[in-house]
């Protein structure tokens, strides 16, 4: 018997496998990379009932368009995704995030875009037959690391899935919260800045920028004038670290940044927040907040209680 | 030893080791880098070491900036000697096909393309750090008649193998990327190699020599790839 696989028929803007993220390489220069939306990988994983760091295909705006082969598999999709199933004889049913599916042989799933957000999760009873690279699964597109050496998916490829034969029948009520501030701490620079451009950080609205990916968030907004230099002695950087070069426009690190940068931090996003701030899609407008430390550990505790109670919620 | 300690953000702990970037300062850097690794302390996923910081991140789920700050004040780290002396070659041809910034470097350094070469390939180079890309190594110091500054507008796309100077160091782009380094030559070497066992040929504290090689025997290198 032939395995269970997917024909990538449209590959979707950037689709890539992904986990939990790749730990313990910053000094190599390999960032964590991973799902960038945890809340809504660890939940596709929980709805399909695989293992919690199973991998999982992550797309943005516009997803793939997959053929499946193979006698049965059940799907999830989760973030706030339009996308439909086609079946062999051409009807269609329209899919629902947080509800498992079904597909049978030659049934098609068209993940046609992300809705008023940037990352959607596709996961797959039994997970994918690929290998771990360094203890992950994730894929650093940039440094061509993890599997399907290290690319997107691209047009035309077959994506063989692991032996499944349990069908999955799950669902679970959840929608996607906006916030009205995301939260950050002071950066350790955020001295260099002038007070009125501190004023507007904390104040003004900033729009993310096209100029947005899984390396980072620029943001358009006041321009933040910095008094004491605009470059640092290179150092580390990580995941939520805002830094702002020398033409006033903060750019937010995310999940495959750059290990090190030279320009100067304003500000971290607080754990809690990454997930949403990076959801944003380009010409969302948003606020920052400053929270002090303390705070900002309370934030996350009750940021993964409230992961633990969405997935108890899965019927 | 660690002049400061604080918080980046919730899960980093950012260690300052002073101003200065010199050797000194980074066998420390490189020293705290080491023993934390081996001990194996709850809780930490990354350590990031450069010139002279260290950032620690650590899992908050399972511990805290607190714990985390105690038990780095509390290491007992007295060996700042060079953990490593492994010495890397590496081959640059400096044909102007690769030396994008050639022109620019000469005017500025006031020196023709025979003498800057000589210059980067008359010594042994420390490495201080690697990163920005993977495996990317930042690489010093370059004598002082061949320093100069950034480009002013940096490139969108530098090509793979590139290898840049400014300001006291010199580097080798291990993939392509943008980048605002004065590229003089390309190095057909893999300096990130993809080897889980040994990811990079070049480690911090490592010593690298580069030799020139002629366009011809750059393309037979490649070959062999």
């Amino acid at each position: 018997m032939s395995k269970n696989s997917f024909k990538v028929l449209r590959p979707g803007i950037n689709t890539t496998f992904q986990d939990l993220g790749r730990d313990n390489l910053y000094h190599v220069g390999l960032p964590f990379s991973g799902a960038i939306d945890k809340r809504n990988f660890l939940i596709a994983n929980s709805l399909i009932t695989n293992k919690e760091d199973d991998a999982v295909l992550e797309f943005a705006y516009q997803g793939p368009l997959l053929e499946f082969s193979g006698s049965q598999t059940s799907i999830v999709i989760t973030g706030n995704v339009n996308f439909k199933i086609i079946k062999k004889d051409t009807s269609e049913i329209k899919g629902e995030c947080y509800r498992t599916y079904n597909l049978n042989d030659k049934d098609c799933l068209d993940i046609i875009s992300t809705e008023k957000s940037v990352y959607g999760y596709l996961s797959v009873k039994g997970g994918f037959q690929i290998n771990k690279f360094c203890n992950s699964y994730s894929t650093t597109v940039r440094a061509e690391v993890g599997p399907n050496e290290g690319k997107k998916i691209e047009v035309g490829q077959t994506i063989i899935l692991n032996a499944s034969e349990s069908s999955i029948e799950k669902s679970l009520e959840y929608l996607n919260s906006k916030i009205e501030f995301i939260r950050v701490i002071k950066g350790t620079n955020f001295d260099y800045f002038s007070e009125d451009s501190i004023k507007d950080f904390t104040s003004k609205d900033f729009i993310v920028s096209k100029l947005t990916d899984r390396m980072g968030m620029r943001l358009s907004g006041p321009k933040i004038k910095n008094l004491k230099k605009t470059n640092i002695k290179s150092e580390g950087l990580g995941k939520g670290v805002i830094q702002v070069p020398a033409d006033g426009d903060p750019i937010v690190m995310l999940s495959d940044h750059g290990t090190i940068g030279g320009y100067p931090k304003i500000a971290v996003v607080i754990s809690a927040d990454y997930d949403k701030l990076a959801q944003c899609p380009p010409g969302e407008k948003i606020k920052f907040k400053i929270v002090n430390l303390t705070e900002a550990e309370n934030l996350y505790k009750i940021y993964t209680m409230e992961t633990k109670n969405i997935i108890n919620k899965i019927r | 030893m660690i002049k400061n300690i604080y918080n980046l953000g919730d899960a980093a702990l950012y260690c300052d080791f002073g101003d200065t970037v010199n050797k000194e300062t980074n066998l420390k850097v490189i020293n705290y880098f080491n023993d934390i690794r081996e001990k194996n302390i709850t809780g930490i996923k990354n350590i990031a070491p450069s010139y002279n910081k260290l950032i620690i991140y650590f899992d908050l789920e399972l511990t805290n900036y607190k714990k985390i700050k105690d038990t780095v004040e509390n290491l007992n780290i007295s060996n700042f000697e060079a953990a490593k002396t492994k010495i890397v070659k590496i081959p640059v041809c400096f044909d102007d096909e690769f030396a994008l910034d050639l022109e620019r470097v000469e005017k500025k350094v006031g020196l023709g393309k025979k003498e800057i070469v000589n210059q980067l390939i008359s010594q042994k180079y420390f490495c201080y750090m690697t990163g920005f890309i993977a495996g990317m190594p930042f690489l010093g110091d370059i004598k002082e008649k061949i320093r100069l500054d950034r480009l002013e507008t940096p490139r969108v796309k530098v090509p793979k193998g590139s290898v840049g100077i400014t300001e006291q160091f010199c580097n080798i782009y291990t993939f392509e990327s943008p980048g605002g380094w004065n590229i003089i030559g390309n190095s057909p070497k893999k300096v990130f190699t993809k080897d889980p066992t040994k990811l990079t040929l070049i480690d911090p504290g490592d010593e690298v020599e580069f030799f020139e090689i002629s366009k011809k025997e750059y393309s037979k290198f490649n070959e062999q790839k």
